[in-house]
């Protein structure tokens, strides 16, 4: 039996000073996390047990020792879990560690609220505006990234994520893509095309994620005990604001590598080139471009994803109880007839398909090119994470967008953790004993209670320090002394 | 072509008239809901798109 998929998202965010084009993004961007009003503890990240270096595939070896002294500076764990810090010039949120799709959906959806009320006080701090945007690219051959985190098991040769992950990664881009208009990186030209973060990958196979991204990223960095587990650092997938397109995104994937690590994928479906195939699924708006498959014939990015869909529904009836899988299995289902009979019609599940009706209807009305800046301002703007300037925010505020949560559950999920993984514990202990708390990571916790030496609470199983395990002891305990005699007793 | 099958065969294609213009129906209402929408975006879009397209610089991502 496949291990449980705990997942998470990770996204650094778009950032612009109005009125002072030259502004330092690194700087604007400790400027935004330092002032996030909300719970917190700022932190010392402690690096030791971080490990972006290190290759899945078994040879690579530790190069990132020394992490960018500037990113360490501005770090903070926030009451839900998350981790709100800077990653070189972008302001980014990483969710906490989710027990299904619809919570990781929802822990992203809390993040925007985390990132609007960081840019609403920073504003006031710099006397300037400062907006953030949800997005991958700027149009001009810079990508930042919006990745996703399953939990696999160390026993999965990483060799067969390799081979089995591959071409769903590729063609899962036809639901995944946010939208954006032309080509970057030197690839075709295009006027809109499916995904944000297509044109930049260029290796299949990688350890890299700022240049020659891959498809599959080998970074091995497991959050956890590194004997039972690997943590998938997918890199190829570009942030969502819908929130079913989220939920479908993470979810098949989710589903994808549980039936994976079960060998319940009978065929991997192998891509002749499966990086000139990612640019030409995301250029592709018909969504009829034959790709060459490795053993000959072709298909389309729609039959491949049909196929995955088949095996999938089959597996999760037999294999997985729990009632959001068959959820997942039916938004998938509903998403691909869509794309296949009238794809306009999930213009308010999917941004790529939202985003290009916008445009469309400015194209009809005022007669411009696709290039015109006017339209490519509104590209941007869709992902502006104000709810009065942000397009899609707009959108969604008057019914044009289905939604999966409410404001209320989405504004709850910004200070309390989920309840059924270890990022529960690190909520409740941001919550409660912030002054005790001096170092965090994904894996332990660092209090000071005024004892010679620092206490260290390792969380090496991500499902560990849950409600159901936690929840009692820190009801119990007075202070972060007591809390760790209750956890040692 | 019997009676009955006829009664069939126009019953079918009263429906799929029907459904036509149901469809007719719904997409002048979306296009009414978009041209509302486009509206109303008119109102929060950036004033100088060439200058925010051009200043918007995104370096120094994953």
């Amino acid at each position: 039996m496949a291990l449980h998929k705990v997942l998470g998202t990770e996204t650094e965010y778009g950032i612009v000073v109005r009125g002072d084009p030259g502004f330092n993004p690194a700087v604007a961007s400790s400027l935004v996390v330092n002032s996030y009003p909300g719970e917190r503890v700022k932190v010392q990240w402690s690096y030791e047990e971080e490990s972006p270096g290190r290759d899945a595939r078994g040879f690579g070896h530790d190069t990132y020792g020394l992490i960018d002294p500037e990113g360490a500076v501005v770090n903070s764990v926030l009451s839900n879990g998350a981790r709100l810090y800077v990653d070189h010039a972008h302001p980014e949120y990483s969710g906490p560690e989710t027990f299904d799709p619809l919570e990781a959906a929802l822990y992203d959806k809390a993040g925007e609220v985390v990132m609007h009320r960081a840019a609403v006080a920073a504003s006031e701090a710099a006397g300037r505006q400062v907006s953030l945007y949800k997005n991958n690219s700027d149009g001009k051959g810079n990508s930042y990234g919006a990745h996703e985190n399953y939990l696999l098991s160390r026993e999965t040769p990483f060799g067969d994520v390799i081979r089995y992950a591959m071409s769903f990664m590729v063609t899962r881009q036809v639901f995944t893509g946010a939208g954006k208009i032309g080509k970057e990186n030197d690839r075709p030209d295009v006027d809109y095309q499916i995904t944000q973060r297509a044109d930049f990958f260029e290796e299949e196979v990688g350890l890299e994620t700022t240049l020659k991204r891959p498809i599959i990223n080998t970074r091995d960095e497991p959050h956890g005990d590194p004997s039972r587990y690997r943590r998938l650092h997918v890199i190829i997938g570009d942030a969502n604001l819908s929130e079913y397109q989220n939920f479908l995104k993470l979810g098949s994937t989710a589903l994808m590598l549980a039936a994976l690590e079960d060998g319940a994928i009978p065929d991997p479906l192998d891509l002749a080139d499966p990086v000139e195939a990612c640019w030409q699924v995301s250029h592709d708006l018909a969504l009829g471009r034959p790709l060459e498959l490795d053993g000959g014939g072709t298909a389309t990015a729609l039959e491949l994803q049909e196929r995955y869909l088949e095996w999938l529904s089959k597996y999760a009836e037999k294999e997985l109880d729990d009632p959001v899988w068959d959820q997942v299995i039916a938004e998938w289902e509903r998403t691909l007839t869509l794309l296949s009979t009238d794809p306009d019609k999930l213009g308010d599940t999917l941004d790529w398909v939202a985003k290009k009706r916008l445009i469309e209807g400015y194209v009809a009305r005022d007669d411009l090119q696709w290039g015109n800046n006017k339209l490519r301002a509104l590209d941007l703007q869709y992902h502006d994470i104000d709810p009065n300037r942000g397009l899609y925010n707009r959108m969604a505020q008057r019914g044009s967008m289905r939604r999966l949560f409410t404001d209320e559950e989405i504004v709850d999920a910004v200070s309390t953790p989920p309840a059924r993984t270890r990022a529960y514990f690190r909520g409740r202990c941001v919550s409660e004993y912030s002054g005790s708390l001096v170092a965090a990571n994904w894996d332990s916790l660092v209090f000071d209670i005024g004892e010679s030496h620092l206490k260290r609470v390792p969380m090496m199983e991500p499902l560990r320090g849950d409600a159901a395990l936690v929840g009692a002891l820190l009801d119990e305990a007075e202070d972060a002394a007591d809390l760790l005699r209750l956890l040692e007793g | 072509m019997s009676d009955r099958e006829r009664g069939q065969t126009e019953g079918r294609r009263k429906e799929d008239s029907e459904e036509q213009a149901t469809e007719a129906v719904e997409t002048e209402a979306d296009l009414d809901a978009l041209d509302d929408l486009l509206d109303e975006i008119d109102e929060v879009l950036e004033e100088n798109a060439e200058e925010f397209v051009k200043n918007y610089v995104q370096k120094g991502g994953q």
